[in-house]
Order: structure tokens, then C-alpha cells, then sequence
């Protein structure tokens, strides 16, 4: 059978043997750095391709120490309720549909968000099930008031899946009861003033 | 029966840290950490992963011949235990001071390739035939340049006692039966007319008696790599084509038993290694005038001291054996069968036939 091997490590003896060396001495030299250790440094850190971090072990291990990430990281959504205005767009854009709203109109004056928008709806329900997430950051792009963003938390496993589905309402659901059967009656009462007039007429 | 269990219990306590070494090296070679979470640094590993074979399952396959496949991994391991029997630990610690102990041992070893195929065979696998098949032949051919290794020491040393073997390479020499007027001179070569007898230490082991030894030492240690089915030699195993070889179809407490004779004879061939060619349990330090380094570090025979000094230096002689089997099993890819046989059958055998024609004409020189 015919070898095909480079110049440099033809079948002589003498390369054989060196390049054999080569390879001892080479897993050698890694097994007397083993005592050093990749570092959890930052991306921007001068080390971070350096010297240092090149020798010795690159595993971290990875619950006790974790290479950090950017502030700005894109991972778990998290929604500010109070900033929130219900308007539904998230949902709308979301391509797998993992945001459910299910929006009350308010029958007072509920105040402003952070940003001076006016709120008129309660959010009965406000859940993203991060089991579906595609982590797109659509939803957050669409905002209007910037409740919506992405975190820099990634690790948020959970035994159980419904866990994934994460609650950002405030409301308990006897106050949204409460808040529905306001509206309805307000409802009503502006149905009973419209028929009022219309019968006045 | 009282030797049997000291045995196997001596051979738990260097197979277990062994087996842990394995993991941590493989892993510091490859800049992984390896085992951390069982204990500190993960020490406990070998000794879960021992329980663990213990508690799973023992399987035995619906159409495998069920008493080869059974007494299979007993074959191996007490064919490998065996071996133990005639291995001095210390100048005066030996479960069998045979007269023939390297005689027995080459044949008790080979003995393991029986369970290998009755292994192979039994499990009614392809892979497991083809794995056994392959050992066999592996070890087969691999017995010839490492017996012709040994027969070289035997001829320079002119026994087939290890014990006999040990003693002469150190300065117990004189103590032992039927040597005390035995003289050695440095390279063994008499009309040098350098007599090391009391020097000792690293003067007297068979590797600096005959320096070519050196080369029948090489030789040996990789034959004997290919005896353990170690890599680079590991086709009988070569875990990316037949899974695991002979032993695919084991599990539970069987496997553990093919684990252990394979981690066993790793250190068997290791300990006959330093015997035959490294000063076995003697110092490697020499005396020199005053400073009487080998007395020191040697101790007198049967005395606690003597005994420790001698299980002292024989294991952590072979343990670094050890590593270096380690060492290459995570440098090397694996060898295919060709190369294999043209290793073994094309170079060192004739290699070893010169190196037995060499050692006879220094043994002309020694007397």
C-alpha cells in the first residue's frame, strides 16, 4: 500500500521517531498547564484572546462560574407592567404566538406610563410562555412605551413546563373580575343614557 | 486463600486511583478539567463508578451461549490475577516465590485470550467476534517481540525468578541464596573492572548491566500496550467501528469484572516492566564514598523499613509506567491492522532476534 505522507514526515525512521516525540511532547506541555485556568472575563477585557486565557484549561465549570454577558444581552423577555399599555402589538407580531393579553378597559383615570403615554386598558392576563419563545426580539421592537425588553438572564430552566409560562399582570383575578363587572356596569349605565335620550326624543 | 483477597485488595488500591489518574490526565492533556463534582477535585468518581456497575442489571442476551458467555470475564480476571502471584512487592514480600515465575507468567497471561474469545464468541454479536477476533490476533503476534524482551533479561540475569532477578539488581544482592559471591560490574562488563556491588543504586539495574536493554525495554512496552488492547493499539475495542469490541454485550457486575482485568493488566505488564528492566523494588539512588544513598533508601531485608522502601520504589516506578500508558493512550491514534502486523512481524521481531544474538555475546563478557 502506497503512503502518502508530506516531505516533512516521510516514513523514514529518524521522522517517525521525531514526529512521535513531537506529539508526547506536545500533549505534555498541555497536561504541566493544566494547573492554570481559563478566567470568567468579560468580552471587552484586554485578556479576554490573550495570552493568558489560551494556556491551561478553557473549561469553566459552568454553575459556579460563567463567562458574563453583555448588560445588553437579549435573552428572557420582561415586561414592565406599569409602563405597559396593553395595545396588543406584541402579540400581534409574535411569530410562534407565545404572548397572551386579554386587556379590560378601564372605567377611571389609571394614570400615566413612565414616558407620559396615557393608560386606559388593564392587562387581565399578560403571559409569555418562554417555552415557545423564539427569542427574535420582535415584540420588543414594536413597543411603544419600551416595557418590553429583553434581559440578560439565560438560565431559568424549570422541571416543569408550565413554569415557562411567565405572569406579568398585576392584577389578582378577583380584581380583574372586579374591574370587568365596573366596565360592564358602565357599560350598561351608558347604554341605559343613550336609550334615555333616545327615548326623551 | 488469605493471599488471594491481600491481592485483589492491593490491586483495588492501584487500579481505583489508576482509573481516576486516567480521567484527570485525559482531561489536563485535552485542557478539560475531568471528573470535579464526586468529592474534592472528584476523587470519589472511581469508587461511584464502581458502585454503579455494581447496582445495574446483569444482562445476558437471549441467544448468546450462556455459560461461555458467563464465565467469560471469569477466565480473564483470574487469568490476570494469576499473574500477581509471582510479583515481589519488597525483598521479602512475594505471594509465590515460584522458581519459574517469568515462565509461568507469560503462560498464565496468554491464558487471558481464551476469555477473550470465549467473550467474543458467547455474546452471539458481530461486533463482539470481529473485537475478539481482532484481540486475539493482536496479542498473539504482540507475545513474541515482549517474550523475546523478556528472554533477553532472562539471559542476561540467568534465572526465571523475579525475586532472584530484583535482588541482582541492587545492593541486597549478597543477602540473597546462591548470589552471595556474585560481583556486578558497571555495563556488566567484567574487564571494565568496575565493581558497583556496593554502589548500587541506578548502577546495578539491568537497563545500565546491558544498555541495550534500553531497546528491548522500548520494544516490550509497546508490545505490552498492544498485550492490554491499550491504544494506539486499541482496534479490538476502536470504540468509532465496533462500539467496545469483545465486551459490547456485557453489563453490570461482568463488565466491571472485564474493566478491572483490563486496568489489572495494565499494571501487571507495568510492575514486570520495572522488574525485569528498571531495578524493581531497589533505589534508583547510588552510594557514593560517604554518602551511603542506597543504604539509606533501601533499609535491611525483612525489616518495616526495608518493606516500605522496597513497595515505595517498585510502585511509584510503575505507576509512572503507568502515566506514560496513560500519556500515550491520549497522544497516539490508533494504528490500522496492517500497520499493526507490519510493526510487530516487520520490525521488531528481527529487531528482538539481533537484541537475544547481543545479549548472549554481553553474557560472554559478564562472566
Amino acid at each position: 500500500m502506497k503512503e502518502y505522507t508530506s516531505n516533512k514526515y516521510n516514513n523514514s525512521f529518524v521522522s517517525v521517531v521525531s514526529a512521535l516525540v513531537r506529539g508526547m511532547g506536545l500533549t505534555l506541555r498541555h497536561f504541566f498547564k493544566a494547573g492554570k485556568r481559563r478566567e470568567a472575563t468579560y468580552v471587552s477585557d484586554k485578556d479576554y484572546f490573550g495570552q493568558n486565557q489560551s494556556q491551561g484549561l478553557v473549561t469553566l465549570t459552568y454553575p459556579y462560574e460563567s463567562l458574563p454577558v453583555p448588560e445588553v444581552g437579549r435573552y428572557r423577555l420582561h415586561n414592565e407592567i406599569d409602563d405597559c399599555i396593553v395595545c396588543d402589538l406584541c402579540a400581534k407580531i409574535c411569530p410562534v404566538n407565545c404572548i397572551e393579553i386579554d386587556a379590560i378597559k378601564a372605567t377611571e383615570d389609571i394614570g400615566l406610563t413612565s414616558d407620559g403615554t396615557k393608560k386606559r386598558l388593564y392587562a387581565a392576563t399578560f403571559n409569555i410562555d418562554l417555552a415557545k419563545c423564539c427569542y427574535c426580539g420582535l415584540c420588543t421592537t414594536v413597543c411603544p412605551t419600551d416595557c418590553l425588553t429583553m434581559t440578560k438572564v439565560y438560565d431559568f430552566p424549570e422541571t416543569d413546563v408550565k413554569n415557562m409560562i411567565y405572569h406579568f399582570t398585576d392584577l389578582s383575578p378577583e380584581q380583574a373580575q372586579e374591574k370587568r363587572e365596573k366596565l360592564e356596569k358602565q357599560q350598561a349605565e351608558l347604554a341605559e343614557a343613550k336609550a334615555a335620550v333616545l327615548r326623551a326624543r | 486463600m488469605l493471599a488471594v483477597i491481600l491481592c485483589i485488595v492491593f490491586l483495588l488500591m492501584v487500579v481505583v486511583p489508576v482509573v481516576y489518574a486516567e480521567r484527570k490526565i485525559a482531561a489536563f492533556m485535552q485542557d478539560r478539567l475531568g471528573p470535579t463534582e464526586a468529592g474534592p477535585y472528584g476523587i470519589l468518581q472511581p469508587i461511584l463508578d464502581v458502585i454503579k456497575l455494581l447496582e445495574k442489571e446483569d444482562i445476558i442476551p437471549a441467544n448468546a451461549d450462556k455459560k461461555l458467555f458467563a464465565y467469560a470475564p471469569v477466565v480473564i480476571f483470574a487469568a490476570v490475577l494469576a499473574g500477581f502471584a509471582v510479583i515481589p512487592i519488597s525483598p521479602n514480600i512475594i505471594s509465590s516465590g515460584a522458581y519459574l515465575g517469568i515462565f509461568y507468567l507469560l503462560a498464565i497471561i496468554s491464558l487471558d485470550v481464551i476469555g477473550l474469545l470465549m467473550a467474543g464468541w458467547g455474546s452471539n454479536n458481530k461486533y463482539a467476534v470481529l473485537g475478539a477476533m481482532r484481540s486475539v490476533g493482536q496479542i498473539v503476534s504482540y507475545e513474541i517481540p515482549a517474550g523475546l524482551a523478556v528472554l533477553c533479561v532472562v539471559m542476561i540475569c540467568q534465572s526465571l525468578d523475579f525475586q532472584e532477578i530484583s535482588y541482582q539488581q541492587g545492593i541486597l544482592m549478597p543477602q540473597f541464596a546462591g548470589l552471595e559471591k556474585e560481583t556486578n560490574y558497571l555495563f556488566g562488563i567484567k574487564s571494565l573492572g568496575l565493581d558497583v556491588t556496593q554502589i548500587g543504586g541506578i548502577t546495578t539495574w539491568n537497563i545500565v548491566r546491558m544498555p541495550f536493554l534500553f531497546v528491548a525495554f522500548v520494544i516490550y512496552f509497546i508490545s505490552s500496550l498492544a498485550e492490554c488492547n491499550r491504544a494506539p493499539f486499541d482496534i479490538p475495542e476502536a470504540e468509532s467501528e465496533l462500539v467496545a469490541g469483545f465486551h459490547v454485550e456485557y453489563s453490570g457486575f461482568r463488565f466491571g469484572a472485564l474493566f478491572l482485568a483490563e486496568y489489572s493488566l495494565m499494571i501487571l505488564v507495568s510492575l514486570v516492566a520495572v522488574i525485569l528492566f528498571w531495578g524493581s523494588w531497589n533505589t534508583p539512588l547510588p552510594n557514593i564514598g560517604a554518602v551511603a544513598l542506597a543504604n539509606w533508601t533501601t533499609g535491611s531485608v525483612g525489616s518495616w523499613s526495608g518493606n516500605m522502601w522496597g513497595i515505595f520504589w517498585l510502585l511509584s516506578k510503575t505507576l509512572l509506567l503507568c502515566y506514560t500508558q496513560i500519556w500515550i493512550r491520549w497522544t497516539y491514534p490508533r494504528l490500522r491492522v496492517d500497520q499493526l502486523m507490519h510493526l510487530c512481524w516487520k520490525v521488531f521481531t528481527p529487531i528482538m532476534l539481533g537484541l537475544v544474538l547481543l545479549c548472549g555475546i554481553w553474557r560472554l563478557w559478564m562472566i
